[in-house]
């Protein structure tokens, strides 16, 4: 029995309007990676996370307590789930990821923040008042509660007096750029996705990586928001060999995220296949949105690995392997641990 | 096909949401061919029904609808440029209206 529709976006779109996020953390988790960072408070020019990349951990801990539970018996919970939930915050009653867990991800808008610092990119950060942008809510239809969250944002960044906002995944780049226009009037923050910052800036690169990757174009960045030949120029610049796979570019396929919150089996069908086509490039693959790392990884059950492109970018530039995580190969953790419906 | 309620009001319906352009869709059937999740309704079909107004038939493809990836595959072949995607976020919109 699928999910009901209204009771999954109702939770989502509850959760925008009482708590800022379809999935709300506490800000202290989500501002955890810039702790040792000293990045200055507002400003002009700010980092906007859009808290995408650190919710991740969360949503692969309530996917395996969906899978515990499975489909039928969340599906008959799911009205009442919708009911406590307005009453109690559930993600942070049931969501507990390690702290392992987090810090990988948590990695990814670190690693940002440092590539723009070497870029000599001046920029500040919002820290608390760096929300969730509203993608997965606007994506399901829940337009009055986007409308609403789209007006708190842009008065956010009315009074810290934000001019210009660099994004680091594509969904929150696509909210900020071409979709608050059209929900909010007068709003005209410029907004770039930090790939398209680096490729305008002149990066230093300490030490080519010299390895051949095959490269997934995220649908978002390919074909609403033309971010194409941007990660290309930076992985080129940092000495990869990029491979591209059968769909690439604008003709990109699907990593199949965005069904996982309601049809979880046709999600990972997609992402099978997108599995494959990758493989027969290269055994690396690198990515550019945190629903891509996860869905794909997922999907690969540890025949192929995935490393954000940050992590790639970042390791050329400081000449050493500072910034990178574990680099897993295929077949080895974590490519091969259970990974997140993305919600 | 056509046993549904005709309401020629859908399409106004649907543009008082937003950009709804579906009465662009020839039919031809490129989308459908290119369409990752497979599904036979999604989304020529599911573009016909709209832009010919069969709200019950609309209603009854509630999973094709919702089961969209909003991927654009299908918009960037599209001969007659219907916004395929915006047009199903649209739908998804106007079927949980009074839900939430
Ligand atoms: S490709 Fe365009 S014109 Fe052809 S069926 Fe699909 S929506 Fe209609
Ligand atoms: S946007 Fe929807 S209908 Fe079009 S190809 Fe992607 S999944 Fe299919």
């Amino acid at each position: 029995m699928p999910l009901s529709t209204r009771d999954v976006v109702g939770v989502l779109a509850d959760n925008l309007r009482l708590r800022g996020s379809v999935l709300p953390i506490s800000s202290r988790r989500a501002t955890r990676w810039a702790r040792d960072l000293s990045l200055p408070r507002g400003g002009e020019t700010v980092l906007y996370t859009g808290t995408m990349y650190q919710l991740i951990p969360y949503i692969e801990r309530l996917v395996r307590l969906e899978e515990l539970l499975g489909d039928s018996r969340l599906a008959r919970l799911s009205g009442l789930a919708r009911r406590a939930n307005r009453l109690v915050n559930a993600v942070a009653v049931v969501a507990r990821p390690r702290p392992a867990e987090r810090e990988e991800y948590d990695r990814v808008p670190a690693n940002v923040a440092r590539l723009l610092q070497l870029a000599g990119v001046e920029f500040g950060y919002l820290y608390e008042d760096d929300l969730y942008a509203g993608a997965l809510a606007y994506d399901l239809g829940a337009d009055e509660a986007v409308a609403a969250h789209a007006r708190r944002i842009a008065g956010v960044f009315r009074a810290h007096g934000v001019r210009e906002a660099i994004t680091i995944d594509p969904h929150t780049t696509n909210m900020l750029r071409s979709v608050f226009p059209r929900l909010v009037e007068g709003y005209d923050v410029r907004v770039r996705s930090y790939l398209e910052v680096l490729a305008d800036s002149s990066l230093p690169v300490r030490r080519k990586v010299g390895r051949g990757v095959v490269i997934h174009d995220s649908c978002v960045y390919a074909r609403a928001e033309h971010v194409i030949e941007a990660p290309r120029h930076l992985l080129e610049a940092a000495g990869l060999d990029v491979g591209e796979p059968e769909r690439s570019r604008a003709a990109t396929w699907c990593c199949g995220g965005p069904a996982e919150s309601l049809y979880p089996s046709k999600a990972l069908a997609v992402a099978s296949k997108r599995v494959e086509q990758l493989g027969e490039v290269a055994a690396d693959c690198v990515t550019m949105c945190p629903i891509c790392l996860v869905n794909l990884r997922k999907a690969a059950n540890g025949r192929m690995s995935f490393r954000d492109i940050s992590e790639y970018l970042l390791e050329a530039s400081l000449g050493s392997d500072e910034a990178r995580g574990p680099s897993p190969a295929p077949g080895t953790a974590p490519a091969a641990a259970p990974l997140a419906r993305t919600w | 096909m056509t046993s549904g309620v005709l309401d020629p009001g859908l399409s106004d319906k649907l543009r008082q949401l937003g950009a709804f352009d579906a009465e662009r869709c020839m039919s031809c059937g490129i989308c459908t061919a290119i369409c990752p999740m497979g599904i036979s309704t999604l989304p020529r079909r599911v573009m016909r029904l709209a832009a010919l107004g069969l709200e019950d038939e609309v209603r009854a493809q509630r999973e094709a609808i919702f089961s969209c990836l909003l991927c654009r595959a299908c918009e960037v072949s599209c001969p007659a440029g219907v916004h395929i995607a915006d047009n199903v976020r649209l739908l998804r919109s106007w079927l949980l209206r009074g839900e939430l």
